[in-house]
C-alpha cells in the first residue's frame, strides 16, 4: 500500500509538469493549428529567471515570481512577434513549426551564455518536514507544485468559457475566418495565446526547480513529454493534456517501480503508441476532428 | 648611416640575447587535445587552463633545463574525428614530443593507433580502463585519471570494514554510469556484498523516488548512487525526503562544493569516495600531496576564479610527468616513453601518488581516494 502510494506520488510530481507543458502546447495548437517546440524551453526560462532574482539578485520572493513571469511572457511576445506573426499569413504550418524549434535552440544558447552548464535551485516555497501519508512521504513542494498545477488548470478553465477574451480565443481556435467575420483580432488573439502559454510554461517551472532543479538544456526533453502528453489526451483538448500528463507521470513511476527503472521511458511511451493505435484523435479527442487538422 | 643601422641592429640583437638568456635554447614541444568546447566543455575547459596557467609558471622558472616549454592546445569540440586530426597535425606538423589528452575515453581510444603507429607517448586524461589496458597493445600510452574500479573498491574496502553486506545501486544511463554499474555489480562478490537492486534513470529525470523506495523495500543496508550532473543533487534530496534510515553512497563526481551547496541540508551524511584534490585542505601537513595541492588550487583559483576540479587536476598530472619525462631523459620520445613507465615511481600528483610500471600504465588504485562524509555542509575525512 504504502509503495504503490509512493510510486504515485512521484508519478503526480513528473506528471503534473507533463500536463503544463501539454497544455501549453494545446493553447498555441488552437489558436495557430502549429505546435510550439519552444515550449519546454519556458520552464527552463521560468527555473533559471527565478533563481536569478530569487537568490542571484535576493528581491523578495512575490517580486521574483513577477519579474520572472514578466520575463517569459516578454519573450513568448518577442517570439511570437518576430518569427510567427510574420509567417503566419503564409500559412505554411511545417516552416513556422521548423521556426519554433530554431527559437528553442536560440532559447537554450542564450541560457547557457548567461547561467554556464551547471545545475540551479532555490529553497522550497516553505520549509517543513515531509509529510507521511499511510507510510509514503511526501514533500511540501511536492504538494505545491500540484496544487499550482491544479489551480492553473481551473483558472485556464475559467479564463476559456466565463471571460470575453478568452471566448474569443476559443473561438478562434473552431474556425479563424467566422472568428474574424464577428469582428475578433485574430493575430491579437494569437499573441495572447503564445503569452499565456509561456506563462504557464514559466509557472511549472518556478515550482518545480526546487524539487528537480533546473539547467540550461532540461528544455528539450520537457518538449517531448509534454508532447506526449497532449497527444496522448488529444491534441488542442484542456482537459486531454492535464489527463495526458499525470498519466503518463504516473505510468514511469509505476514501470519504474513494478517492472523496472530502465524501462522508464520506453514503455510509457509503447503504452502510449497503443492508446493511439487504438484511438489515434487520443483520449478526449473525435475521430471527426482529426480529419479536419490541418496538421 | 647604413652602417650606423646595422650597427643598431647588431647591438639590438646583442640585448635581447642577453636580457633573456632562457630563451637562447630551443623550445620543447608538446600537444595536448582536449574537449574545450563542445558536450564535455566541462573537462576540457579546467584541463585547458591548467595547462597555460604551469606553462607559464615553468618558462617564469626558467623552462626545463633551460629550454623553454611550449604546449600546442588543440579542441577537439568533444568530438573523436576532431581529435583524431589534432592528433595528426600535433604529430606530423608540429612535431612535439608528446600528447596530453584528449578529454574523454571515446576520444583517447580514437588517438591511440595514431600516436601508438607515430611511436609518440600519449598521456590521457580520461578514466576509461580501456585506454590502459590491455598494456601489452598500450606500450606508447598512459593516462592519469583514476579507475573507476578503485572508486567502487574504495566504497567496497569501507562496507566491508563497517559490516554492510546488501547494497542496492542506482546508476544513469551514460557512459559515466554504465561503466560505475559494470565495476559495481563485478567487484561485489569480492567483497563478500551482493547487490540486492539494480536501478537506473535518465540524465534529465526529476524524481528518483520510485527507484530509491524499491532500493529499500529490496532490504538494502546502503545506497549507492553512480551519477555526475544535477541527478546526484535529486537522489540525495529525495534520499533525505524518504529519512531511508540507511545511509548514502556517491560515487567520485561528488567532489564539488557545489553539490552540497545546491542539496543543502539533504547532503548531510553522504558519503563519497573522493581524491584529495577537493579536500587537500583537510590533509595533515606532512602528507607527500598536501604542498603542490594547496599552490595548484590556490593558484587555479586566484587566477580564474573557479574551482579547478579533478578534470583540472588530471591535466596538470600529464604535464608534469611529461615535464618530469622531459628534465630528465632529455627530448627523446623513446626515452620519455621509458621515463614515465620505470621512473615515475612514489610521484605525488593531484590525484594520488603514481606508482607506473610495465604492468600498470596508470599507477593509481584505491588508495588515490580518500572515503570522505559531509558534515555541517564541509567534507570531513572519515578514518
Amino acid at each position: 500500500m504504502s509503495l504503490l502510494l509512493q510510486f504515485l506520488f512521484s508519478g503526480l510530481t513528473t506528471g503534473s509538469v507533463y500536463a503544463l507543458v501539454g497544455i501549453g502546447f494545446n493553447i498555441v495548437y488552437n489558436s495557430t493549428s502549429i505546435l510550439n517546440l519552444a515550449q519546454g524551453e519556458f520552464v527552463v526560462i521560468g527555473g533559471l529567471m527565478m533563481w536569478f532574482f530569487f537568490v542571484g539578485m535576493k528581491l523578495p520572493f512575490a517580486t521574483s515570481v513577477a519579474l520572472t513571469l514578466t520575463v517569459a511572457a516578454t519573450v513568448a511576445l518577442l517570439m511570437e512577434r518576430l518569427t510567427i506573426k510574420p509567417l503566419l499569413k503564409k500559412g505554411d504550418l511545417l516552416l513556422m513549426i521548423m521556426v519554433t524549434i530554431a527559437v528553442s535552440i536560440l532559447i537554450r544558447g542564450l541560457l547557457m551564455f548567461k547561467f554556464g552548464k551547471d545545475p540551479y535551485t532555490y529553497p522550497p516555497f516553505t520549509e517543513g518536514e515531509p509529510l507521511v501519508i499511510y507510510g509514503a512521504v511526501i514533500t511540501q513542494q511536492t504538494l505545491w507544485v500540484i496544487g499550482i498545477t491544479a489551480l492553473s488548470i481551473v483558472i485556464l478553465y475559467l479564463f476559456f468559457n466565463k471571460t470575453m477574451l478568452g471566448r474569443a480565443m476559443k473561438a478562434c481556435s473552431l474556425d479563424i475566418k467566422a472568428a474574424r467575420l464577428m469582428g475578433i483580432n485574430v493575430s491579437n488573439m494569437v499573441m495572447l495565446s503564445f503569452i499565456i502559454s509561456g506563462l504557464i510554461g514559466a509557472i511549472g517551472g518556478i515550482a518545480i526547480t526546487p524539487i528537480s532543479l533546473m539547467e540550461y538544456d532540461k528544455g528539450a526533453m520537457l518538449s517531448v513529454k509534454g508532447f506526449c502528453a497532449a497527444i496522448m489526451g488529444g491534441l488542442g483538448r484542456g482537459r486531454g493534456a492535464v489527463v495526458g500528463g499525470f498519466t503518463l507521470g504516473i505510468l514511469e513511476s509505476f514501470t519504474a517501480g513494478y517492472i523496472h527503472s530502465g524501462f522508464k521511458d520506453a514503455v510509457a511511451l509503447l503504452i502510449m503508441l497503443f492508446i493511439l493505435f487504438f484511438r489515434p484523435a487520443g483520449i478526449f479527442g473525435k475521430t471527426e476532428t482529426l480529419r479536419l487538422r490541418k496538421f | 648611416m647604413k652602417f650606423f643601422g646595422k650597427l643598431l641592429l647588431i647591438i639590438l640583437a646583442f640585448i635581447i640575447l642577453w636580457t633573456s638568456p632562457s630563451y637562447c635554447k630551443e623550445p620543447y614541444k608538446i600537444g595536448a587535445i582536449f574537449s574545450v568546447t563542445g558536450a564535455a566543455s566541462f573537462l576540457g575547459e579546467p584541463e585547458k587552463n591548467t595547462v597555460l596557467m604551469l606553462v607559464e609558471q615553468i618558462n617564469k622558472a626558467g623552462g626545463i633545463n633551460g629550454h623553454p616549454l611550449e604546449v600546442i592546445i588543440e579542441d577537439s569540440k568533444s568530438d573523436e574525428t576532431q581529435a583524431v586530426l589534432a592528433a595528426k597535425k600535433l604529430i606530423e606538423k608540429d612535431k612535439v614530443l608528446a600528447i596530453i589528452g584528449p578529454s574523454t575515453t571515446g576520444e583517447s581510444m580514437a588517438v591511440i593507433p595514431i600516436t601508438t603507429s607515430a611511436q609518440t607517448p600519449l598521456i590521457s586524461v580520461a578514466a576509461g580502463a580501456s585506454i590502459t589496458q590491455p598494456v601489452k597493445e598500450r606500450y606508447w600510452v598512459f593516462k592519469t585519471a583514476q579507475y573507476d574500479t578503485s572508486a567502487v573498491e574504495a566504497i567496497y574496502t569501507y562496507m566491508k570494514k563497517t559490516g554492510i553486506k546488501k547494497v542496492g545501486i542506482i546508476t544513469i544511463t551514460t557512459s559515466f554510469g554504465d561503466a560505475g554499474r559494470k565495476a559495481l555489480l563485478e567487484l561485489a562478490p569480492k567483497f563478500g556484498i551482493s547487490v540486492v537492486a539494480d536501478e537506473r534513470y535518465g540524465p534529465k529525470d526529476t524524481d528518483m523516488t520510485t527507484q530509491l523506495v524499491k532500493i529499500k523495500s529490496a532490504g538494502a543496508q546502503a545506497v549507492i548512487n553512480w551519477s555526475v550532473g544535477p541527478g546526484q543533487v535529486i537522489v540525495t534530496k529525495n534520499w533525505h525526503a524518504l529519512k531511508m534510515g540507511i545511509p548514502l553512497f556517491q560515487s567520485h563526481g561528488w567532489g564539488s562544493k557545489k553539490n552540497i551547496e545546491l542539496a543543502g541540508k539533504a547532503a548531510e551524511g553522504v558519503i563519497a569516495p573522493l581524491g584529495r584534490l577537493v579536500i587537500w585542505d583537510k590533509l595533515p601537513d606532512k602528507h607527500p600531496q598536501k604542498a603542490l595541492l594547496k599552490k595548484y588550487v590556490t593558484d587555479y583559483e586566484a587566477r580564474y576564479k573557479s574551482e579547478p576540479g579533478t578534470f583540472g587536476g588530471h591535466a596538470y598530472d600529464a604535464l608534469m610527468i611529461v615535464v618530469d619525462a622531459l628534465k630528465n631523459a632529455g627530448p627523446d620520445k623513446k626515452k620519455i616513453r621509458d621515463y614515465i613507465e620505470n621512473k615515475i615511481k612514489n610521484w605525488p600528483g593531484t590525484g594520488g601518488i603514481f606508482n607506473m610500471s610495465p604492468n600498470d600504465h596508470c599507477g593509481l588504485d584505491m588508495t588515490a581516494f580518500e572515503m570522505v562524509i559531509v558534515k555541517n555542509g564541509d567534507w570531513e575525512i572519515l578514518k
